[in-house]
This record gives structure tokens, sequence and C-alpha cells, in this order.
């Protein structure tokens, strides 16, 4: 079987799994978070933390909770990591410096999981397992209770309140991310995942010399890593590394577990605004944009241009033979459109135009299909903005799905969209103008400038993945993508919390033949192109300089 | 009516009639007027109203201290020149719009002037002469024939004829007279004849007049919210570029490419992006809009009325003179059993020749276009007595006497006749009654003939009256329902008339036997349930209905209360005009949507132009963006800077005139707009730009 046609393979299976595992999911999350029963454990939680669980509250409530998880998140994980030499399970290692400290506590807290060091050579077990793979979980329930708090904000009328934070934190952790994280975990073991507590191996190598390896709880991490939209391996080489992801088919499920969540949210939406066309006409906007990319990735990475990939039958260069450039494409596509940042392959030898595809998907706002419920709020809040210029054009007040977008909305909007693209342009900008940063670059030229632009790409989209060359472990770098990686995330949050109070508070319009439809393919239409207009008029000239200067020389 | 005149008071130069159709394009002479406007608009605080062109202001400064630093830079000076063209555009734009409005504003000025006021005392007993001004709220002042009203209020003494042509451009005089819903008289108008005292009842400055000189100069214009929404996303895209092309400049420098990215290319870059088209043109589309409604008569007091007017999907209508002309029209013939409708049309028509009520005409006109009867007049029935209508018996007809015999024929309510015909010795009529009865269940008026000759005194039958529907109403409703807003009919009348004349309008909805307090409950029904209420009204007891509508529309004829209560007010008082006005607003949101999504599709031809333009020389492989094949990078940077400085010009007329619009559904519209402004603003810049380039190419 040739190359390519194994990639339209993959492909396809991979979307046949997720139309047939996306409905069951998003009605059940969709019932979790609308069901007025407390498991007992969750009652547990809530008599520990002191929450009462029925008591709702309104946007400012809701975030002042997300905030204070966050930051309490992140000082707990700054002081695991500083404390690490004096707490047990360490394997010995030492203290992280506290600029490593701070990006890696802010990273995981954020779901970025951008990593400057290399996990085998730096965390010990209690690191890993009780910090690292904790905050897998929980900033992946942050951000699924942001959306749902933002989807009640459509489907809620005349009322303040968007639910309570604690309820959906706690209720997407236990019932929709441990038992998806379970079953998936089994699944990777059975595939060749390790799986235990055991420390250090030095093992004799064939031609002389030892190699390290580590054991550890990885299936278990690795599950949670891609269904969590997290990306933050256990091991440096990440998805690359054959103990976390071992085979071609191991390869595909855990592209299957990146998408599973985000695309089942939308299914979610549906349902809890009471017209699952509208989830479908949201899903539909992500689904054209991945798969567009996605074919484009194939392309390119199957007709690389040079010597060396013709004759290897595409650009091979740092990627795992194991996996192919078609399981190498798809997961680049995948874990950058979903805020993942998990890596199976080299970013930055990919071609020049693959290199660009990763960072356009990450720039479009990571909503095709995005991060869990950061897609699915990212993309409702480009959705009011494509609602209000289509709902001029028809010759009404905008109104998305009964609810009027005035003045105030737009403003939220507005601020929300603005926020990735100043802290990467800015965060950019800082690093080439100023003298030392540049140092820790591995190439000149156009694709130094690409390792640089994806570093804040990806921090401030909060994916974590990195295009490597660049030397990431520096004060400058490791402090400024932690600032990128911490407003890029809770600022937005801010805003889509504001707009869902602003949204609540209103009565509900009814539809009417002048009212512009929001269920419709036309309006799918125009909800892929918003996105692609939006992010291409800010990032055009950056990527020109970058990607577009070495993609276009091929 | 009196037909003396005295000298009179106040100069009222009566006005010309205002142009009602909308000129788009601005003739020279308003061009002209306007360039002066344009520059007293490059004040930064007027500039400020708008992000975009403000920082378009902040850019043409930025680059002419750019350009006299280096001073033998020719392409400098070019790029600074048309930046200020850019902003100078803008300006005319606006300037033109307000222009437009200020002619009609000069016009109406004119009648305000030195009007003298005849007050009368506190006792009412003596008149002093007080300049117009100087009236207050509640003052009692006379009016005599040739008098200029001096301000808006109701008339409490008297009936005169108005000429109002002033307001409302049409010259036949109207009736004002005190009581009733006719009272209102607006400050400006002349008084033809007779003699009326009105009490006034808006102080001076804040007449209906000054009021709507405000509007049309736009001077009184507050941006409405859906215009403060698209300011603001047009100010954050405006951030977004800014952005964007501030850290280019350290990402050029890193690139090597310091030397063709400068400042002031960049500038030229930023100006290019932001959405200039319809930054420079959003208050353009505002002031045309209302001036769009003022001529079609229709005066708004906000702008916010107007936007809310198309957002309406309730629309309430008076049965009577809206749906309806009001006055009942004969129908059909309908003879009892043994007389023929030939016959029964025959003495139809003879017992109304006398009767000159609307309803006698249309019999008389049944009969002669319906029936083929030869059109008679008085003199040409020998021998007729005639008997016109009167209101105490409720009959018309005529006795005709032939030889010595007398024959009666007479038409009238089915009592008064069935009365007429006992007392001449004849039998009670059944099957006749029957047949109105079942005239009256259908919603018609049924009128009864009955005849007394030799033969004694019978009914022949009955004339079937009906409220008919005015041409076109259906295909109106229809367009509306298209559009997404339902109509719902408002009568006195019984249900079961209201059904038959709803279903023959084709409304979808009708409240009949309304009261005020019906329509009160009607209107904040449909609002609880999210629905913006339109409707139309003048008289007193609609008022409070008027105030809680979305949009009110208050007839000029009616009472100062409803004027004061709605938030429209039509000056030729035809409630018909509810459905332009919504259009009218729909109009205005979709300019302002497809201009922007213009703008925006516009960048992407900027990009194609610049980005090779800046950075071809450092990185080759960009030339391959240079798809237009532009001759080299300054025409290529200054062509895009021309180009987006034309399109603002080329789109002027648009703007005033509006994005055309033809009833539709959303999808329809949509899909159109996105077609043509979205496709359009992809594809024509790439057009504009090459060729621009090929000309600077030729001439430098």
């Amino acid at each position: 079987m040739n190359a390519q046609l194994a990639g339209v393979l993959q492909l396809t299976a991979l979307l046949g799994a997720l139309a047939l595992a996306h409905r069951p999911l998003g009605d059940h999350i969709a019932d979790v978070h609308t069901s007025r029963r407390h498991l007992r454990v969750e009652r547990l939680v809530y008599r520990a933390v002191g929450v009462r669980p029925d008591a709702e509250v309104g946007w400012t409530g809701y975030l002042r909770g997300v905030l204070a998880f966050s930051l309490v998140g992140i000082a707990l994980l700054y002081l695991l990591q500083r404390l690490q030499d004096v707490l047990p399970g360490s394997l010995g290692f030492a203290t992280i410096p506290p600029d490593q400290a701070f990006n890696t506590a802010v990273s995981f807290v954020t779901n970025t999981n951008w990593q400057s060091y290399s996990g085998e050579q730096t965390m010990g077990h209690l690191v890993q397992t009780g910090g690292l793979a904790v905050q897998h979980f929980l900033s992946a329930a942050v951000g699924m209770a942001v959306a749902v708090a933002l989807v009640r904000g459509f489907a809620r009328t005349s009322t303040g309140a968007l639910g309570n934070f604690w309820v959906d934190l706690v209720r997407g952790t236990v019932r929709v991310l441990l038992p998806l994280a379970a079953c998936a975990a089994l699944v990777l073991v059975a595939c060749g995942v390790i799986q235990n507590l055991s420390g250090i191996h030095h093992v004799g190598q064939f031609l002389g010399g030892t190699q390290q390896w580590n054991g550890g709880a990885v299936a278990s991490q690795e599950a949670v890593k891609l269904l969590g939209t997290n990306g933050g391996g256990y091991f440096n080489a990440n998805s690359a590394h054959p103990f976390e992801n071992p085979t071609p088919f191991s390869n595909l499920f855990e592209i299957f577990l990146i998408l599973l969540l985000p695309v089942a949210l939308t299914r979610t939406f549906g349902r809890m605004v009471g017209s699952t066309r509208q989830g479908y006409a949201v899903l539909g906007a992500m689904g054209v944009l991945w798969v567009a990319f996605a074919g484009l990735m194939l392309l390119t990475e199957h007709h690389g241009a040079g010597p060396a990939p013709e004759l290897a039958g595409g650009a091979m260069e740092g990627k795992e033979t194991r996996f192919g450039v078609s399981g190498s494409a798809l997961f680049a596509v995948a874990t950058t459109g979903t805020s993942t940042g998990a890596v199976n392959a080299f970013h930055s030898s990919f071609t020049g135009l693959g290199g660009g595809i990763t960072m356009v998907m990450m720039q479009l706002g990571e909503i095709a299909p995005g991060g869990v419920g950061t897609g699915l709020y990212g993309m409702l809040i480009t959705a009011v903005i494509a609602v209000f210029l289509a709902g001029l054009m028809v010759g009404r007040t905008p109104e998305y799905l009964g609810k009027r977008l005035g003045p105030r909305e737009i403003k939220l909007a507005a601020c929300a969209l603005l926020v990735t693209p100043a802290l990467v342009l800015l965060g950019t900008a800082a690093a080439v103008a100023l003298p030392t940063p540049p140092d820790a670059m591995l190439n000149g030229g156009a694709h130094g400038f690409s390792e640089i632009l994806y570093a804040y790409t990806s921090a401030a989209q909060n994916n974590g993945s990195a295009f490597a060359g660049l030397s990431a472990d520096t004060p400058w770098y490791n402090t400024t993508l932690g600032l990128a990686m911490l407003l890029g995330r809770l600022l937005p949050i801010v805003f889509a919390l504001a707009l869902a109070g602003s949204l609540a508070a209103q009565r509900r319009r009814p539809a009417t033949a002048g009212t512009l439809r929001t269920g419709t393919p036309l309006f799918t239409g125009l909800l892929t192109a918003t996105p692609l207009v939006i992010s291409g008029l800010t990032f055009v000239p950056a990527l020109a300089l970058g990607p577009l200067a070495e993609g276009l020389a091929a | 009516m009196s037909t003396h005149t005295p000298a009179p008071t106040g100069t009222a130069p009566s006005a010309p009639a205002r142009p009602r159709d909308g000129g788009a394009l601005p003739g020279r002479a308003t061009l002209a007027a306007a360039v002066p406007g344009a520059f007293r608009k490059l004040h930064p605080r007027t500039m400020a109203r708008s992000p975009v062109m403000f920082v378009v202001l902040v850019g043409s400064v930025a680059t002419t201290l750019l350009a006299a630093a280096d001073p033998g830079d020719r392409f400098g000076w070019a790029v600074t020149a048309w930046l200020w063209l850019t902003v100078l555009f803008a300006n005319l734009a606006e300037a033109v719009a307000e222009g437009r409005g200020r002619a009609q504003a000069e016009s109406l000025r004119r009648t305000r002037t030195d009007t003298v006021a005849r007050r009368l005392t506190a006792d009412r007993a003596a008149e002093e002469r007080v300049p117009g001004t100087a009236l207050t709220v509640g003052d009692l002042v006379v009016c005599e024939a040739g008098d200029v009203i001096p301000g808006d209020g109701d008339v409490v003494e008297g009936v005169a004829s108005v000429d109002e042509s002033a307001i409302t451009g049409e010259s036949a005089p109207v009736i004002r007279e005190s009581g009733g819903d006719r009272s209102a008289v607006t400050g400006g108008t002349r008084v033809l004849s007779d003699r009326i005292v009105v009490r006034i009842t808006a102080r001076p400055g804040e007449t209906f007049i000054d009021r709507m000189i405000g509007l049309v100069e736009g001077a009184a214009r507050q941006k409405t919210p859906n215009e403060v929404a698209l300011t603001i996303l047009l100010a954050s895209l405006t951030v977004v570029f800014l952005l964007a092309v501030v850290t280019l400049r350290p990402f050029a420098l890193f690139a090597g490419a310091g030397a063709q990215a400068t400042p002031l290319v960049l500038t030229a870059l930023l100006v290019c992006l932001i959405p200039t088209t319809i930054g420079a043109l959003l208050s353009a589309i505002g002031i045309a809009g209302m001036d769009r409604l003022v001529r079609r008569n229709v005066l708004a007091v906000s702008g916010r009325a107007v936007e809310a007017a198309g957002d309406v999907s309730t629309l309430l209508l008076d049965k009577t003179g809206t749906i309806t002309h009001g006055n009942r029209m004969a129908h059909a013939f309908l003879p009892v059993r043994g007389v023929t409708v030939a016959e029964l049309a025959a003495a139809a028509q003879l017992s109304s020749l006398a009767d000159e009520t609307p309803e006698g005409r249309s019999v008389l006109r049944l009969a002669e276009d319906g029936h083929g009867l030869p059109a008679r007049d008085l003199d040409a029935v020998p021998g007729a007595d005639w008997i016109p209508f009167s209101a105490t018996t409720r009959l018309s007809g005529v006795d005709v006497t032939d030889g010595g015999t007398v024959r009666r024929i007479r038409k009238g309510a089915a009592g008064s006749v069935a009365r007429w015909v006992r007392d001449h010795g004849g039998v009670e009529p059944v099957e006749a009654d029957r047949i109105a009865d079942r005239v009256a269940a259908q919603g018609g008026t049924p009128l009864q003939v009955a005849v007394s000759d030799t033969e004694g005194a019978r009914v022949l039958g009955v004339v079937h009256l009906k409220d008919t529907v005015k041409d076109g109403m259906r295909e109106r409703f229809e367009e509306l329902r298209r559009m997404g807003i339902r109509t719902v009919m408002i009568t006195g009348d019984n249900p079961l008339t209201a059904r038959v004349v709803a279903e023959e309008a084709g409304v979808d909805d009708f409240l009949a036997e309304a009261t005020p307090e019906d329509k009160m409950a009607l209107i904040r029904r449909e609002q609880a349930e999210g629905r913006l209420v339109a409707m139309a009204g003048d008289g007193t007891n609609d008022a409070p209905a008027l105030a809680q509508a979305d949009v009110g529309v208050a007839m000029n004829t009616g009472t100062a209360a409803a004027k004061e209560a709605g938030n429209m007010v039509d000056l030729d008082s035809d409630p018909t005009k509810l459905i332009e006005i919504v259009e009218i607003g729909k109009q205005l949101l979709i300019t302002r949507g497809a201009l922007t999504t213009f703008s925006l599709a516009n960048d992407v031809a900027k990009y194609f132009a610049i980005i090779p333009a800046l950075f071809a020389a450092t990185h080759p492989s960009l030339d391959r963006l240079n798809i237009m094949d532009l001759a080299g990078p300054q025409t290529a940077i200054l062509a895009a800077v021309i180009f987006n400085a034309l399109v603002i010009v080329a789109l002027v007329p648009l703007a005033l005139r509006g994005v055309r619009y033809r009833p539709a559904g959303a999808d329809a519209l949509l899909r159109r707009n996105l077609a043509v402004y979205g496709l359009g603003g992809l594809v024509v810049p790439f057009l504009g730009i090459k060729a621009v380039d090929w000309l600077l190419a030729l001439f430098l």
C-alpha cells in the first residue's frame, strides 16, 4: 500500500470513529452538567472543600472560582517542584530552579504543557504523577467548566446565575475525565505503553555504552495528556517515545483521544441550547478547517522537495519510521489544532509550509477543534463576531441563539479575540528586538524566526508544542513564555465569562424569517471563513518572514 | 368660511417642496459646498469620534514628519499626500451627507424667522404682540388667516384651514379644529382661513421644526447601539492591525529587511489594512439613513428608533384607513326571489341618485360599471321628486309620478326600510332580512331597497356594502411575512367581521372589538415574548400604546399627545408607511454590514501587493506572492494606498443611497450580500490595485 493511501485511510478511520463516539459522549456531558443529582464521592469533596453544591452564582462569582483555583494550583505546583529534593519520590532529582518552576507550574495549570525541561531527567514520581498528572485532569476540567458556563449563557434567559464552578469542575473530573482516562489507559497498556512505578534502569547498548530507561505511570498520564488536550509527556520525546506511543495503532488511537472531547463538546452545546443543529454548525466549521489543513499537511509532507524527501518518499526528517509521514502529519495537525501540544515528530523538521500549517492551526485561535472547553468557547466567541457581521447584512440587530449582540457583547468578544494575537506578536517582537534572547536559537534566518514565532504562538494559545531548535530554558523564555501562557489562558476566560453573564441576563428573542439562521451550512461556511480571515490578516506578515519565505523557496 | 385677510403678522415664505426621491449622486454644487466642511472636520476632537479615521490622521501627520525629514524622497511625499487625501475623502463623505440635510434645514429655518405671536392675556380679554421666541408652554395665542402659527400647540378654540406645506411639502390645506384628533398644529405653518386659538405645547427651540432641523443637519445625531457596537469592532480590528504592523518593524530588522520596511512604508501599510472604507463612511451612512426617512416625510426622534424599525417583528395596523379604504362600497346586488338583479340594480340606481354619501356614489358606480345601466343624472328622470339622504329617516330615494301613479323607491338601513314598508302597507320582509343577516355575517353592511307602487310596498333586495381592502395590501403583507414580520390588524369591529377582512387582506392575526387597553395588553404580550412591536396611531387614546411600542409612528394629523408619545411622526399621515420605515431601518443596517465586509475582504489583495514589495528583496521566494505582477515595490505600495483612498470616494454614492434592499428572508439576503460585498470585496482590489500600478508605472 502506498503511503498517501495509508494517510487517507487513517484519516477516514479517524473521522469514522469520532462520528460514532462524539454523540453519546456529548449527550453524557450535557446530562452531567444539567443533572441535579450529586454522587456520594462528589458530596464528600464538596464537604471537604466547604462548598454548597446547590448554590449557583453569577459570572463574577464563577470567575472568582476559576481564578482562585488556577492561582492556587500554580502556587502548589511551584512549591512541589521547588521542594522536590526534600519530598519523597524524587528519584534523586534536584530542586527545579525558580524560573523553570514558574514556567512549568503555569504551563500545566493553563493546560499548555510547554516543557522547557526533559521529564525523565528532571522530575520525579511525585511531581510527575502527583502534580503534573493531577493538573492534566484539573486544567481540562476548568476549560470544560468555562465552556459550559458560556453555553449556559446562551441557554438561559433573564438570569444572573451561570451555575456553580466547583460543581462543574468536580463533575467534569469525576464523571467525564476520570472514567474516560481509565478506559483509554487500559487500551494504551494493551498497545504496549508502560505503567509501573519502577526507577531508572541502565541498559547496556549493543555497541557498548549504556542507555537510561525510566519506568513510571506512563499509560495513565498519557491517556489524560491526550484526552485533556494537555500534551505534557512523561518523556522529553513525548509521543515519539516508544514507551508513550509504541505502534501505528496506538498513534491513531492517540490522535482520536486528542480530538474526542473537543468534538463531543459541540454536541453538548447543541443539546444544552436545545438544538443539535446549532452544535453541528459549529462542529462543521471546526471540521472543515481541521480536515482542510490535515489534507494540506499530508500533501506538503508527502511531496516535500529536495533529494532526501524524494528518496524517502516523503519528508521523513524528524519523523518516526513506525508512524511514517501520514501518522506524523495527522498527529501534528491534531495536536496543534487542539491546544494539545503533544508531538510524535520534530515540527521544526517539517517542510517549510508544513511547519507553517502547524502555526496556522494554533493562530486560528485553537478552535479547530480546540482544547477541551477552550475550543468550544473560543469558537463561540468567534461565532459572536461572525453573527454580528452577518446579522447586519440581513438588516437586523444581530442575534445569536435569540440573544442580542449589542455593544457590550461585541466589546467582550473583540477583547477575547485580541488577547492572543497581542501576546504572540508583542512577545515575538520583543524576543527578536532585544539583544539577549536570540542567542538561544539553533538556526538563523527565516527558520530561526519561525522557532521564536512558534514558541510565543504555542505559549499564548496554550498549545505547548515546540518547534524545537529553540533552547527555551533560559530565564528570558521561561518568564516571558510563562506570562504569555498565563495571560493567554486567563484573560480570554475573563471575557468569556463576562460574555456569558451578559447573555444569560437577556430575554430570548424568538426567531422569525428575518432572523439569521445559525444552524445552516451557509452559517458554517461563514464560521469557517471568519477565523481564517481574522487570523490570516493578523499573522500573514509574520508568517511571510518565517514559514512562507521558507516554504515558497522550495 | 370667512375670506377676510388681515395683514400678516409673520413672514412665511412658502417653502419649496423638498425632493422626495433619494437622488444618490451629490451634484457638483453640493460637493463644492462640502469641501470646507471636510477641512473643518480635521479637528482632532471631531476625528476622534471615529477611531479608524483618527489612526489615519495620526498616520498622515507621522508620514508628513517622516517625509519632511527626507525632503528629496518623492515617494514619501506621494504616500503622505494620499494619506491626507484618505482623511479628507472620509470627511468629505460626511460633509456631503450633512450638506444634503442642511439644504432641507435651510428651507425649514426660513419658516421660523421673526414670527410675531398674538398672545392672549391671562384673562383672555386682550391680545399682546410678543416675539415667537418669548412664548412659554401653556400660552394661548390667536392665529387668523394669513398668520404664521408661532409654535407647536393644540387648537383649543375654533376651526381653520392650515397650509402645512412648509413641513409636509404638500400644498393642499388641511383642517385643524379644537377637540378631537385633529387639534394639533405645528409652528411655522400658516393659517389660510378663519380664526383659531392655540395653546402652546412646546418651548421655543424645542418645537417640531427645531427638532427636524437638528435631525436633518445631523447635529442632534447620536450613535445608535448598533453603530456603537460596530465602532467597537472596527476599533479592535484597528488594534489588531496596529499590532501586526508595529511588530513588523522588529521582525523586518531581524530579517534584514529594515531598509524596505521603513516606518513610512509601514504607516502606509497600516492605513491600507485598517477598515478605512467603512470607518470613513460609517457616519455618512447614518446621516443618509435619517435623510432617506425625512425624504419620505417621516421624522424620527432618534436614530435608535430607525434602527429599532429594522428589528420589528410584529406590526400593529389599524384596519380602517390603513388596511381598508375605510368607507364602505357597494359590492353586490342581492335580490329577493321573484326580482331580477337588473330590476334591483335599476331601483338602487334611482334611489341613490340623490345620495351624495360615498356609499351612495358607490351604488351608482356598481350599477353602471357592474351591471351596464346607463348613467343618469337628476334631470334625466321626468316627474321625479328627489328625497336626499337624511339622518332622521336614514333613507334616500325618489318618488316618480308617471300618469297619476306614484312609484316610490327607498334605500336605507334594513330597520328603516322595514319600517317604511310597514308604513306603506307592505309585509314584513322576511327573506330580505335573511339576506341582510347573511351579508352582516360576512362582515358587510346590508342596505335594503324597497318600492311602493300599484302592487303595494315590498323589499326588492339588498345592496351588499363592503369595506374594501386597499389594492396591493395582500402582497405587502406577503412581503412582510418573508421579512419575518407578523402583521396584526386592530379593529373595533366584531370578531366575525374582523375575521372576514383579516382573511381577505391576508394579515396574520387580528384583534377585534379592540379597546385601548386591549392594544396595550397585546403590545406588552408581544414584548414579553421578546418581539419588537411597531404601530401607527393618531388619537389621544393611542398615546399610551404609541409610547409602549418600540416603534410608534404618530400621524401628523393626530393630537399633540400622540406625537409626543411616539418616536416618529409621519407628515403625510399615511399609516402604511410603517412598512417603508421598516425597510429603511433594515437597509441602514445592511449598508453598514456590507461595507464592513467589503472593507475587510479588501485587505487580502493589499497583502498580496505589499508583502512582496516589502520582503522580496531579502526573501526572493516571497516574490511568488506578487501574483498581480506589480511593477515595483514603490508603485505597489503607492497603488495600494491610492486604491484605498479612491474606493472611499467610489462608495460614497452607495453609502448615501443605501444598499439595494428587496424584501426577502434572512438566508437569501445573507447569500446575496456575501456574494456581492464579500466576494466582490475580495476580487475588486486585485483589479483596482493592478490598474493603479499600471498607470503609475506608465507615468513614473
